[in-house]
């Protein structure tokens, strides 16, 4: 009995836009509204939504049968309220079908799971919390960005309560072992990882349209037949892909949507299961525990950090960006902690990637990765010195952190009696009320005044006492 | 081979490229080069071909005695050949000015009267041409056309033309018809065409009207430095402090084929919000005055520095003191100066306008007039420690695996095409 998992992953970046060292500490806007605007709309239109649409039809045609999983980036999420807020609907109507699972990821879709756990925490929290308010559903099962995985994640990941992780099935963490079974952290056994078949998600999403790819072109039927051919003892088949592998990497015109749609009933035919992540978790036990000491992703052939971190100007600017990581969630400003999310996007190393073919050669407006880099480093500056001009440098994290609380424990606690004044006062209001007509018993109105004003009387110096 | 200028007796990139490239195709299997120069000073490296000198070869017959040839010539030509070479004088030139062995005086340079050196370099070349045993003939830059078809005309073999440059590159668009005539003469007569890069290509086709399929492009390279500038670079380099000031430096001839305005204009943005970097603008040239007055405009000419012409190995130190090299050239074949730069471990911005910029990846290419992506890029390079790093290393080994041995295997892959069609 095999079961599938099927993922997609939803991201899209906030592109910066074109800035000159000369706009250091004048221009505090970084971002591109039109490109972003364009590369969302586009990307919505030739593949978000009809891509959810297939799903929905699958659905339907399949109640109970198929079922997915998605996880989507906070940038991508605030992309598409601005931009496409009908993707988000078709995402909650196909949620509203009950097949759909949606998993957690850092909210920047950045690396501070590498770099800052605390930021990590901060980041996975907020998109847990930006999920249940748009799906009603709190995740339970991790993904990192780009599939990141490493053993110091999976320990931190699985002390946040996840059941479940995502990784990549690489043939340098695998060896001899297959992706078709569930495995377990070795710092955590409570972490359970579902390990990606590239080679299945991979012919789906970079092979499908290939003319020169010996399978080409691939049917539904053929494709249930390598699931099902496989041997008898394996058991999860975890299919990972961007949910824009379905229009954009491979065009509508290849037909890929009704490839996906006859999946199901193709699948059925032979006995192949849907599954989402959590169900996974929750029926099948760990065939062993996975040692992954370097971090390993689900990009290039390497299927390592070298796209991100490959080079000394990606070490540089990724050292740069996480110095400053406690000092912006310690001061707790919007507008910086906003501007901290897009920077971190793990698009903006890879544009400044010098492997050769990386990305396709696509990197958005550079010509060059120097390029890439001049133009980060340079809102990193600005960004720096915003930082940095906050609070006084010679204040180190510490201090600044239990100052911040105290005074943000005193603006509570003046809030709270504010809240009391007003209580008081509006009773207050109501007694004198209650005693205007009653004027007329002067008894008793004068014994209701009198422990009035004993309670007035101790408010205000209640309140002198704390101001 | 037809060419103007050898080493050590240059004038500009025109004999180190001939040079790299007799070089390179003498390290091929079976190869034999005999080099034909206007004015031979005998102390060329023969090692690996032969030279022959115009300024040696006869035009008049003479009777001269062994002895007296043998001390005349010196160690510029064997007396042998010059017998032989008068053995095949082939028209009567008694009416030119020639000296006591029959033969015609050469400058080597590029005189006033450079129309007259061109014709009389192609007659003697004619007597070459009847003498020598040979299957291709290979002339470099427009100078040596008029030899190279007149070789072809009296042998009957292919003639390869190597362009180094066009009169475009150098005239920015007002071209000198008589220039241009002899180089489309050349290109017409010629079998193929090789030009040192994709953009000189599309000069010679859309601006020459040449067939694209005989224009092929093969791009310069360089010579590994010796080790001896290796090391006075190192040793430079380590006596720099290291918060010392960043130095960017541009160098060539400050004309406006070479962009040196925006390089000034660049600079004056960059000094607009730091202060610690100065600039460097080696070379001279007819805007240099003009540069100088800019620089002071601009209120930077304290930051700013013309250290004037550099040759040899004051080049090379340059380099050593640079944190930056600029190419801003609006027009250049090929540019092998970023090259230089780069073997010294100098990180360069050239433009894309620039013929090396095909075939460098390691290095900042900008749009010569964007003078805000070279100030960024300066800048940038200056500021952040990483990049300059890498393009530092990576560069080096960029250009260290372009070599003249791999352009002479192409240039010996397209000479067997040529003989056997």
């Amino acid at each position: 009995m095999k079961t599938v998992c099927l993922y997609f992953e939803i991201h899209q970046n906030i592109h910066l836009k074109r800035y000159r060292f000369f706009d250091i500490g004048t221009d505090h806007y970084y971002y591109d509204d039109y490109e972003n605007a364009r590369s969302i709309s586009e990307t919505a239109e030739r593949s978000y939504v009809p891509a959810l649409e297939a799903l929905i039809e699958m659905a339907d045609a399949n109640p109970g049968y198929f079922k997915c999983a998605f996880s989507l980036s906070g940038c991508a999420i605030e992309q598409l309220e601005n931009h496409a807020p009908q993707v988000i609907e078709l995402l909650q109507k196909l949620n509203n079908k009950g097949c759909v699972e949606f998993l957690a990821e850092p909210y920047s879709h950045g690396f501070s799971s590498l770099k800052n756990v605390e930021t990590f925490r901060d980041e996975v929290t907020r998109l847990c919390a930006k999920v249940k308010a748009l799906f009603g559903q709190e995740p339970k099962i991790f993904r990192n960005s780009a599939l990141i995985y490493s053993d110091e994640i999976g320990e931190l990941v699985a002390s946040m309560g996840f059941k479940g992780m995502l990784a990549e099935g690489a043939k340098h963490v695998l060896g001899w072992k297959s992706p078709h079974f569930v495995y377990h952290c070795n710092r955590d056994p409570r972490l359970k990882l579902l390990l990606r078949d590239y080679t299945l998600s991979e012919d789906i999403s970079f092979r499908f349209n290939d003319s020169s790819w010996s399978e080409y072109p691939l049917f539904a039927d053929t494709y249930a037949n390598w699931i099902s051919n496989l041997p008898e003892q394996d058991q999860v088949v975890n299919i990972f892909m961007e949910l824009c592998a379905l229009g954009i990497f491979q065009p509508l015109s290849s037909n890929i949507l009704e490839f996906m749609k006859a999946l199901p009933s193709q699948f059925k035919e032979r006995g192949i299961t849907f599954s989402t992540p959590s169900e996974i978790c929750s029926k099948m036990k760990s065939a062993g525990e996975l040692t992954v000491s370097y971090p390993t992703s689900w990009v290039d052939e390497e299927r390592d950090l070298s796209p991100w971190l490959g080079n000394v100007m990606q070490r540089e600017a990724i050292d740069k960006l996480y110095s400053i990581a406690d000092r912006v969630r310690i001061c707790r400003d919007r507008r910086l902690m906003q501007d901290f999310d897009y920077l971190q996007a793990s698009n903006n190393l890879r544009f400044m990637s010098t492997k050769p073919n990386s990305y396709g050669g696509y990197r958005g407006i550079y010509d060059s990765p120097y390029d890439a880099f001049t133009n980060y480093m340079n809102i990193l500056g600005d960004f720096i010195t915003r930082v940095n001009d906050r609070y006084p440098l010679d204040i180190d994290n510490e201090e600044l952190n239990s100052l911040l609380t105290t005074i943000k424990n005193q603006g509570d606690e003046l809030e709270l009696k504010n809240k009391e004044i007003s209580k008081l006062q509006n009773m207050l209001a109501k007694l004198e009320k209650k005693t205007a007509p009653a004027a007329e018993k002067p008894k008793t109105a004068a014994k209701k005044a009198d422990s009035k004003k004993a309670t007035t009387k101790k408010a205000t110096a209640k309140e002198a006492t704390e101001k | 081979m037809f060419g103007w200028e050898f080493p050590p007796h240059i004038l500009g990139g025109l004999g180190t490229a001939s040079y790299g490239i007799t070089k390179g195709l003498a390290a091929q299997p079976d190869v034999e080069i005999t080099f034909c120069l206007p004015k031979p000073w005998g102390d060329e490296d023969k090692s690996f071909m032969n030279i022959i000198g115009l300024s040696e070869t006869p035009i008049v017959w003479r009777d001269v005695n062994h002895d007296y040839l043998t001390q005349r010539l010196g160690t510029k030509m064997d007396p042998q050949l010059y017998y032989s070479l008068r053995d095949h004088i082939y028209a009567d030139f008694n009416y030119r000015m020639t000296d006591d062995l029959g033969c015609i005086e050469f400058s080597g340079r590029y005189p006033e009267n450079l129309q007259d050196e061109i014709n009389n370099y192609s007659i003697v070349a004619g007597v070459i041409a009847r003498q020598q045993q040979f299957d291709i003939i290979h002339a470099h830059d427009w100078l040596t056309y008029p030899a190279g078809i007149h070789a072809k005309n009296v042998s009957g073999k292919p003639l390869v033309i190597h362009v180094h440059a066009t009169d475009f590159d150098r005239s920015r668009g007002q071209v000198n018809p008589t220039v241009y005539r002899i180089e489309k003469d050349g290109m017409d007569h010629a079998d193929c065409i090789m030009c040192v890069s994709e953009l000189t290509r599309q000069t010679v086709i859309n601006h020459y009207h040449q067939d694209p399929a005989k224009c092929i492009t093969m791009h310069n390279a360089v010579y590994p430095l010796s080790q001896d500038i290796l090391d006075m670079v190192a040793e430079r380099r380590k006596q720099h402090s290291s918060n010392r000031e960043k130095v960017v430096t541009f160098l060539g001839r400050i004309t406006m084929q070479k962009g040196p305005e925006y390089f000034v204009e660049a600079a004056a943005l960059v000094l607009q919000r730091t202060r610690n970097i100065r600039f460097c603008m080696a070379g001279s040239g007819d805007m240099m005055n003009d540069m100088i007055n800019m620089a002071a405009a601009r209120g930077i000419a304290d930051r700013f520095h013309f250290p004037g012409f550099m040759r040899g190995k004051q080049v090379y130190e340059a380099f050593a003191d640079s944190d930056v090299y600029v190419m801003p050239s609006v027009s250049e074949p090929f540019g092998i100066s970023p090259l230089e730069a780069m073997q010294c471990g100098v990180p360069s911005i050239i433009s894309k306008q620039s013929g090396c910029a095909e075939i460098l990846d390691k290095c900042i290419k900008t749009d010569y007039w964007d003078i805000y992506a070279m100030a960024d890029a300066m800048y940038s390079l200056c500021t952040n420690d990483s990049l300059h790093q890498y393009l530092k290393e990576e560069g080096k080994n960029e250009v260290d695996q372009i070599t003249w041995e791999k352009v002479g295997q192409k240039i010996y892959n397209v000479y067997s095409q040529l003989i056997h069609k």
